[in-house]
């Protein structure tokens, strides 16, 4: 009895929340729903008895991706209230084509039984496992190659976001190394004769060639135009 | 071993993990302006998926579901991340994330 | 032996060498170079072909082959360059040579006065004999068909020499166009030979004749005898190339062309090809009696019918025309009745003669400046006393008057078709009787009206001069061939040593006795033709001497016959209403419908469709995602659907 009753809490929450993540009209509201809705499928995994999964999705999901979302939708300064134009009018369509599809869904179910015997030896991991252990040696054996390619995924989109989203801007500042290796003791330093006892600061500080700071910097970066672009900067700042 | 969904059946879950799916494509067709509410529904979509392949694989004592889960969890995850990062650059370009207004690719 | 198949092949080979490096290079060569060349080629050959044939009469013309290459070896059809060395090969081969070098010879005065370098005319004259000399001495039907077509094109040039003149280009389209209609049965019946025989070879073929004799074919259901639908199909062949009735047109057209062309195609090459096939196919026709009762028929007819029109014209070489066609059509008569020996004995003596009268013409035509009416010209015998006297002996030729060569052959098919005692070879008899009488007439009329009685223009008469030594010798060395080929060949030919002569090159079936039994007719049959021929003569003295304003009053109250002929029987205008106009009418509506509407207009139209509909379905890319993602979701529920009712 508890089972069910459980399950039907979370589904029902889960629904719920899926409708308003779909129907608010504050995207804030929308992402934090879909939160709540992950939330509850996480329930769902559990009560199927796939903890794992469940922790991973309160973790990945809740954790990263939707709270992604969050940040993107505050970062965004959208005007919200204009995305709604619309809505009542695709309302319909949009009914018509998840009402054929729901109904269409339950008569497959209505109507589907379970292949008998499929001849397929189920992949479950040695019994007294738990269901991580379990997870975790499929994964680093039987299915260790899909595994591999996944990271790749992951770190193919880490990429493509990133480049999609680094601004090239000359703020930033390049060495030059082989620039850097090229260069004498002359270009950095300048010896200066001091009286002894005479202090450093008062004789104008530690001294280099009044350019040597720009000229090391990588072409098309911050400071590359030389000591006249860098006085420019500064008079116009 | 008993599977630990057997109380409640599989029935359940799928009605469920349909509803989800077609709560999801209602949600695309609803918000065909805001991408971000799209993106956030064909997460509600892979949701319905996961729900799906957990099940079966609860029923069958199979753990290659979970597995499947896991690889969908990884694609979804980079989806978003790449969605989100288009939806940023394309702000930052247009000023606006009206799906309506990228016809660029118009023939 | 081997020398003489060597000179055989020299022979046939050096015109081909001299038209290819007059032809091609003559523009590097010069026009002179260009000529020696040709000349020279032309008279190595003709030496090599008389060699040939001295060599092979001495040795008794054993049938030979001198292989040259391999040229078609595709599954069991089998086709090779081979030269056949028999009695018929060899001696068509020197008269042709012999004709043709005495025309390259008389082209040098003739062509003289042609502004334009003339090394492309002795460079076709070389390439026409070269073709004719593969036709006779092919092997086997693919290469004679080579030759067969390499005459139709050599031809064509040569009539449409003077290109720059609508008339000749016409004339050679004409001469072109109805002899391709003829090669089409020609091709069809060497289709069937294959088919029937699996060979083109003709020793092969005349090997296998007596095992398919009771060979039929059927078609829509009836049943021929294939032996009579082969001869059928290569006589209508024959008939295109001879310039036999119904497909003859083309030639006194292709008076257009230069005149020792004319006398080329005449007298050696082109005309004579027919008749060759037809002696060369005698083991066939042999044993097709229908084919060649049809045969004797068209020969006949056509010997009458050319005769006739010949009597009315007004131009010098289309009245000698008409004469070669009607003298074609006597060898075909001998042919119909089995008679091929005479046939070709016919077609050499005609060769002289029919050469002598054409070029005797073209000095004629020469000496006047290009005027070819008959009736302008007159008086002309002081000014050209050669000319005249060996246009005299050709026309004594020609009207078979003893002892010139027309006689002995004339004769021998006049006594052939009498002898021969079917219907329908009395038939022809009488025809040709007929037209030995109208032969004489219109010899003597174009004698009496081109050298005799007033000048039209009398300063024409005054300007008109002999031709230069190189056009009179060649008329003189044809004048002696005229006067003496007839008697000096009569006996190998058609006489008592025919047998050892022709040794198997002319097959003769077992109940054929028509080349003993013709000899034996009644005295007055025999004389008969040389009478007619005299009475023609007088006749003509009467008409164009005697009293010349008959012929003008003949003409005014036969008003109807006198047109009748005058216009050809009227063939050009009933193949002008059968054939042309329909297919003008239907080439004008395959050109503007066939190909300007439909294989220009298809491609057009299909890039006009493919430009607007692609311009079309661009729309159907909006560039909207929503739509993108809506369509996708909607095939998703369709394909949904019909995987769950379906």
């Amino acid at each position: 009895m508890i089972p069910q009753l459980v399950f039907y809490v979370f589904a029902t929450v889960l629904l719920v929340s899926a409708t308003m993540v779909i129907t608010a009209r504050n995207p804030v509201h929308s992402v934090l729903f879909l939160i709540l809705a992950f939330f509850n499928a996480a329930g769902l995994f559990l009560v199927a008895g796939a903890e794992f999964l469940a922790m991973l999705l309160v973790i990945v999901y809740v954790g990263a991706v939707a709270v992604l979302f969050l940040f993107v939708v505050m970062m965004l300064d959208i005007d919200f209230t204009q995305m709604r134009e619309g809505f009542q009018r695709h309302a319909p369509i949009g009914a018509c084509v998840g009402g054929i599809l729901f109904v269409e869904l339950i008569m497959a179910l209505g109507n589907w039984k379970m292949a008998p015997d499929t001849g397929i030896a189920p992949l479950s991991g040695a019994p007294g496992l738990t269901n991580t252990a379990a997870l975790g040696t499929l994964i680093y054996t039987h299915y260790v190659l899909l595994f591999q390619s996944c990271g790749l995924v992951l770190l193919v989109a880490m990429i493509g976001a990133i480049v999609l989203t680094l601004r090239q801007t000359n703020t930033g500042r390049r060495q030059d190394i082989s620039k850097q290796h090229a260069r004498t003791r002359e270009d950095t330093l300048v010896l200066v004769d001091l009286p002894l006892g005479e202090n450093v600061l008062g004789n104008g500080g530690f001294l280099r060639p009044h350019t040597s700071y720009y000229e090391n910097a990588v072409p098309g970066s911050y400071g590359s135009g030389g000591q006249a672009e860098a006085d420019k900067r500064e008079t116009g700042a | 071993m008993t599977p630990a969904i057997a109380p409640i059946g599989l029935g359940p879950y799928l009605i469920v993990s349909a509803a989800l799916l077609v709560l999801g494509v209602f949600g695309i067709f609803l918000n065909r302006k805001n991408v971000i509410i799209i993106l956030m529904s064909m997460e509600l979509i892979l949701l319905s998926a996961n729900l799906n392949f957990v099940a079966f694989s609860s029923a069958h004592a199979d753990l290659s579901g979970q597995i499947m889960v896991l690889f969908v969890l990884t694609i979804a995850a980079a989806e978003a991340a790449i969605g989100l990062a288009i939806v940023t650059v394309y702000f930052r370009n247009r000023g606006s994330i009206q799906v309506e207004d990228v016809t660029m690719m118009k023939g | 032996m081997q020398t003489d198949l060597h000179l055989f092949a020299t022979a046939i080979l050096l015109p081909l060498a001299g038209a290819v490096v007059a032809g091609l290079g003559g523009r590097l060569l010069g026009d002179a170079m260009a000529k020696i060349i040709t000349i020279g080629c032309m008279g190595v050959a003709a030496l090599c072909g008389v060699g040939a044939l001295y060599g092979g009469w001495s040795a008794g013309f054993a049938p030979q082959t001198v292989p040259l290459a391999d040229w078609v070896n595709a599954g069991g059809f089998h086709a090779t360059w081979t030269l056949r060395f028999d009695t018929l090969s060899v001696t068509m081969t020197a008269m042709v040579l012999c004709v043709s070098l005495l025309v390259h010879c008389y082209s040098l005065g003739y062509m003289s006065h042609e502004t334009m370098p003339t090394y492309r005319f002795f460079s076709y004259l070389s390439l026409f004999t070269f073709a004719m000399l593969m036709l006779v001495s092919s092997n086997d039907l693919i290469q004679l068909f080579f030759g067969w077509e390499g005459v139709g094109l050599a031809s064509y040039l040569l009539i449409g020499y003077w290109y720059d003149r609508p008339s000749a280009t016409a004339a050679a389209i004409k001469a072109f166009v109805v002899n391709r209609v003829a090669d089409l049965f020609f091709l069809v019946g060497i289709g069937l030979v294959y088919v029937l025989f699996h060979t083109v070879q003709y020793d092969q073929i005349f090997a296998t004749v007596p095992q398919v004799l009771g060979a039929s074919y059927s078609l829509f259901g009836t049943t021929f005898n294939m032996m009579e639908v082969i001869c059928f199909l290569l006589f209508v062949g024959a008939m295109g190339k001879s310039a036999q009735l119904f497909l003859h047109t083309w030639l006194p057209d292709a008076m257009e062309g230069p005149t020792p062309v004319s006398a080329l195609i005449h007298a050696a090459t082109m005309v004579t090809a027919g008749v060759f096939l037809m002696a060369r196919m005698s083991p066939l026709l042999e044993f097709a009696p229908g084919t060649r009762m049809f045969v004797i028929f068209i020969g006949a007819t056509t010997c009458f019918f050319a005769a006739t029109v010949g009597m009315v014209q007004p131009d010098i070489k289309r009245t000698i025309a008409y004469s070669t066609c009607s003298q074609l059509g006597y060898m075909f008569a001998a042919v119909g009745v089995g008679a091929y020996q005479a046939s070709v004995f016919h077609l050499t003596t005609h060769a002289f003669f029919k050469a002598l009268l054409f070029l005797g013409a073209g000095s004629v035509i020469h000496a006047v400046h290009d005027e070819q009416n008959m009736f302008r010209m007159g008086g002309l015998w002081k000014k050209l006393p050669l000319t005249y006297a060996v246009m005299w002996i050709g026309s004594l030729a020609l009207a078979g008057v003893f002892p010139f060569a027309g006689y002995w052959s004339k004769d021998a098919i006049l006594n052939a078709l009498w002898a021969s005692g079917s219907s329908m070879s009395h038939y022809a008899w009488t025809l040709g009787t007929i037209t030995a009488f109208i032969t004489a007439f219109y010899s003597w009329r174009l004698l009496f009206l081109v050298f005799h009685g007033a000048p039209a223009d009398e300063h024409v008469r005054d300007a008109a001069h002999e031709s230069p030594a190189v056009m009179t010798v060649p008329l003189v060395l044809l004048a002696i061939g005229a006067v003496v080929a007839g008697v000096a060949l009569a006996p190998y030919y058609i006489g008592a040593k025919q047998d050892l002569f022709w040794n198997g090159a002319i097959f003769n079936a077992p109940g054929n006795s028509i080349m003993e039994t013709f000899e034996h007719v009644p005295a007055l049959i025999g004389l008969l033709p040389s009478i007619a021929g005299l009475a023609g003569i007088a006749l003509a003295y009467v008409f164009y001497v005697a009293s010349p304003a008959l012929p003008a009053s003949m003409a005014r109250s036969f008003g109807p016959v006198y047109r009748f002929l005058l216009n050809k029987w009227y063939f050009d205008e009933l193949y002008t209403v059968i054939f042309v106009r329909p297919y003008a009418a239907i080439a004008r509506v395959l050109w503007k419908e066939g190909d300007e509407g439909a294989v220009e207009g298809l491609p057009r139209d299909l890039v006009r469709a493919t430009v607007t509909g692609a311009s079309e379905a661009v729309k159907l890319q909006t560039g909207s995602i929503a739509i993108y993602a809506f369509t996708m979701l909607a095939g998703l529920v369709v394909l949904l659907t019909v995987a769950l009712c379906g």
